[in-house]
């Protein structure tokens, strides 16, 4: 009998194993979904220059400094009037087109049409319920780029006064209090706090995807991540004085690992990224 | 020979008595399943109906995670993350050897990501680990129930405290072949511990605070996920003669509960929500992310008081529910009051003291001093259920601040002081059904403290003298 409960543990340890893998192999960011089928949609949204640095994330060796690239990054979420001019141009992106393995069910599913908002959308909003592979997508189409995880949170370390505020007891609690809030997706971009660098919105609007969202696994049982993945230095049963900043951003690791890369989810958007032409890579 | 003989016998013996003792564990892996059903699934205090003699089955159950804006005490907002909507989420009720088909649904308009980790699944994470779903997703996984008794469930999605202290978390029940014994009533009751930015009472949006949390300082300590839960119209209800069997659990995230119901002993209480039955015990202790099975018998009419007896929480940060047993007096089981005499210590006669002018404490005679003199008494003999600046608590003590049913007649407010009262009131639009004891202050006191109470938190400014406190003390 004993043997089977045996048997048990080990057959859900291989199925959740399984799908580990299955989810890397399938989220791996190699170019491109996008083909040449995609054109422009003459869409240009402002970019600001975000110079480059070292920082340390909360996953990652033990105080190993990434190195971030100058870049230029949208000042806001893409939306949703300039994802409706994307759809308008590329026809395998409408709702009804787009193909299962690029998107979900779920995928632009509050639009009336194909080309039409519903009527409680603003065209300001961020756009939201689009797939890792739509956003990809658009942003090729603009010569750009989905931000890496690195980049993203390198920018988003700043408040209104400095680059890097994640010890600071307010930009943490902003933060929380966002997770807290229901239905920020329906507000319109541009009216969270302009950081640092002038960027908009990367907190307290919607979450954004990022290209390599699922480099980061986790399994979702928060408890055991600290043992399972190396990477995973920095565990959530740490407590000491940067509490609260671990707490942010363990939602927003957790909230990447959740998702797969055809997942449509209402409350997730992106922006775009774009090389500077002096981009030294480290 | 013999000798080896008779202690073989004896052990034998000994052997035979202890295992009739002892608990027999069911292989619940070999128990064959019969046939699928849909599980009922009900919010607090409610719980589905008893198994019953029904064979295993293969036992499917939908839940829905709900982030959603709910009412902590009155005008204190909170956002709840909920299974099922309610705090503590639904109930699960299943039996041993079921297969439980589990659907868990995180609604498209959450934020976050959640999973769920059930007590009673024998598996790594109690399912957490298979069942991480994104918002706008539906994850499904199944596990057969192998051990009897009572469990939590909760979500374990980093940060783990923070989902439970939002609310997260809920019972399953596991109930033996053929059931638990049947009886009367039953509810279910789920302690949990909160941690709000504003202090206790601040009204308005109230988020979460993590510092809080970390230093285990709650605001509100609360069944059912809120203050007044289970008082005033959501006490719940009982017969005299009725056998009532709760179902205790306690999220957390931080606090062990002493349950208690006052007035009332349980008859049987299944120990940490197991197979273990004590009897007749007064208070049971329910550790975070654990349970208790307590059932009793209600013998009298009158009002059973729910608490967390670490009292300071039932009477300052919300653990306080109600059970309103109707029915005939039972004189027997208790009287009520029979008698109140005066009590003289140094025997029969009435003494007099040495020196009795100095020994007395000076006497409040201008308005003011009277006023300084009841505020004292008022710090002494009201506060605890009236609050210190007069505001009452939500849904069970009634404000004396501003209040339109104490300046309406003050000769009822020196009656309710002298003889107490029970039964429903209607205070400032809101409906308070409780019970003040009669207080033993003489007629000086009573004018004092009144006249205190009137004088402040903007009521009526009456002044109340010991003459009419007489006069209602005279009345019969």
């Amino acid at each position: 009998m004993k043997k089977l409960y045996f048997l048990f543990v080990v057959i859900v340890l291989i199925s959740c194993s399984k799908d580990k893998e299955t989810n890397t192999l399938e989220n791996i960011t190699v170019p491109s979904v996008s083909t040449p089928n995609d054109v422009s949609f003459g869409v240009e949204t402002p970019m600001v220059s975000i110079k480059g640095g070292k920082y340390v994330p909360l996953y990652g060796k033990k105080n190993k400094a990434v190195e971030v690239s100058d870049l230029l990054m949208d000042v806001y979420p893409v939306s949703n009037e300039n994802f409706l001019a994307f759809v308008k141009q590329n026809k395998r992106w409408r709702k009804s087109e787009v193909k299962k393995l690029f998107a979900d069910d779920n995928y632009l599913n509050n639009w009336k049409k194909d080309t039409i908002l519903a009527t409680d959308m603003k065209p300001k909003s961020p756009v939201t319920n689009v797939s890792w592979y739509a956003a990809n997508a658009y942003c090729e189409c603009q010569g750009k780029r989905l931000a890496t995880v690195d980049e993203w949170e390198f920018v988003a370390m700043a408040n209104q006064e400095m680059a890097d505020a994640r010890k600071i007891k307010a930009y943490n609690q902003y933060i929380l209090d966002w997770y807290e809030k229901p239905k920020t997706f329906n507000n319109e971009i541009g009216k969270t706090f302009k950081n640092y660098y002038g960027v908009y919105d990367l907190h307290g609007l919607v979450w954004e995807w990022t290209s390599d969202f699922n480099s980061i696994l986790l399994t979702g049982e928060s408890r055991s991540d600290v043992t399972t993945d190396k990477n995973l230095f920095c565990g959530s049963g740490s407590l000491n004085a940067s509490d609260l900043m671990n707490y942010a951003a363990f939602i927003r690791y957790a909230f990447r690992g959740s998702v797969k890369a055809n997942y449509a989810v209402k409350n997730l958007g992106f922006r775009c990224v774009k090389d500077t032409l002096n981009t030294k890579k480290p | 020979m013999k000798k080896i003989f008779i202690l073989i016998f004896a052990s034998v013996a000994f052997i035979g008595c202890k295992q009739n003792d002892e608990y027999k564990k069911v292989d619940a892996t070999q128990i064959k399943v019969d046939g699928t059903i849909n599980a009922e699934l009900t919010s607090p205090p409610f719980v589905p109906k008893p198994v019953g003699d029904r064979p295993a089955k293969k036992l499917i159950v939908n839940l829905e995670i709900i982030e959603k804006e709910g009412e902590m005490a009155d005008g204190v907002k909170y956002v709840y993350w909920t299974f099922g909507g309610s705090v503590p989420g639904s109930f699960i009720r299943t039996r041993i050897g079921d297969e439980v088909e589990f659907h868990l649904k995180n609604h498209p308009d959450n934020k976050l990501p959640h999973n769920i980790d059930l007590h009673a699944v024998t598996g790594p994470g109690g399912g957490a680990k298979s069942s991480f779903v994104a918002p706008g997703h539906e994850v499904t996984f199944s596990f057969k129930v192998l051990n009897q008794g009572l469990f939590v469930y909760h979500c374990a999605t980093a940060p783990v405290g923070m989902h439970i202290a939002n609310g997260m978390y809920g019972l399953i029940l596991v109930e033996p072949e053929g059931g638990l014994p049947p009886v009367d009533k039953e509810y279910y009751i789920m302690q949990g511990d909160f941690y709000t930015k504003g202090a206790n009472g601040e009204k308005g949006l109230q988020p979460f605070d993590m510092t809080k949390a970390i230093k285990e300082e709650p605001d509100y300590v609360v069944f059912n996920g809120k203050t007044g839960s289970l008082t005033g119209d959501n006490a719940l209800t009982a017969k005299v003669g009725e056998t009532i069997r709760l179902f205790v659990g306690n999220g957390g995230p931080n606090l062990v509960s002493s349950f208690h119901v006052i007035g009332e002993i349980f008859d049987n209480v299944h120990v940490e929500g197991g197979t273990l039955i004590n009897h007749d015990v007064q208070t049971t202790l329910v550790p975070s992310g654990g349970a208790a099975i307590v059932d009793f018998k209600v013998e009298a009419p009158g009002t059973l008081i729910i608490v967390d007896h670490s009292i300071f929480r039932t009477f300052n940060k919300g653990s306080l529910g109600m059970i309103n047993v109707t029915g005939d007096d039972n004189k027997t089981v208790y009287s009520g009051p029979q008698s109140d005499e005066v009590y003289h210590p140094e025997g029969g006669t009435i003494q007099t003291m040495p020196n009795e002018a100095s020994a007395k404490a000076p006497k409040a005679v201008t308005l003011v001093e009277r006023i300084a003199d009841g505020k004292s008494i008022y710090s002494r003999t009201c506060f605890a259920c009236h609050q210190p600046t007069g505001e009452g608590l939500p849904n069970t003590f009634p404000p004396l601040a501003k209040s339109d049913f104490l300046n309406a007649d003050v000769n009822r407010a020196i009656e309710f002081v002298l003889k107490g009262k029970t039964g429903e009131v209607v205070v400032n639009g809101k409906k308070y059904n409780s019970v003040m004891t009669a207080q033993t202050l003489t007629d000086d006191e009573v004018a004092n403290v009144l006249t205190y109470v009137y004088s402040t938190w903007g009521n009526s400014k009456k002044e109340v003298t010991p003459a009419m406190v007489k006069a209602i003390r005279s009345k019969k």
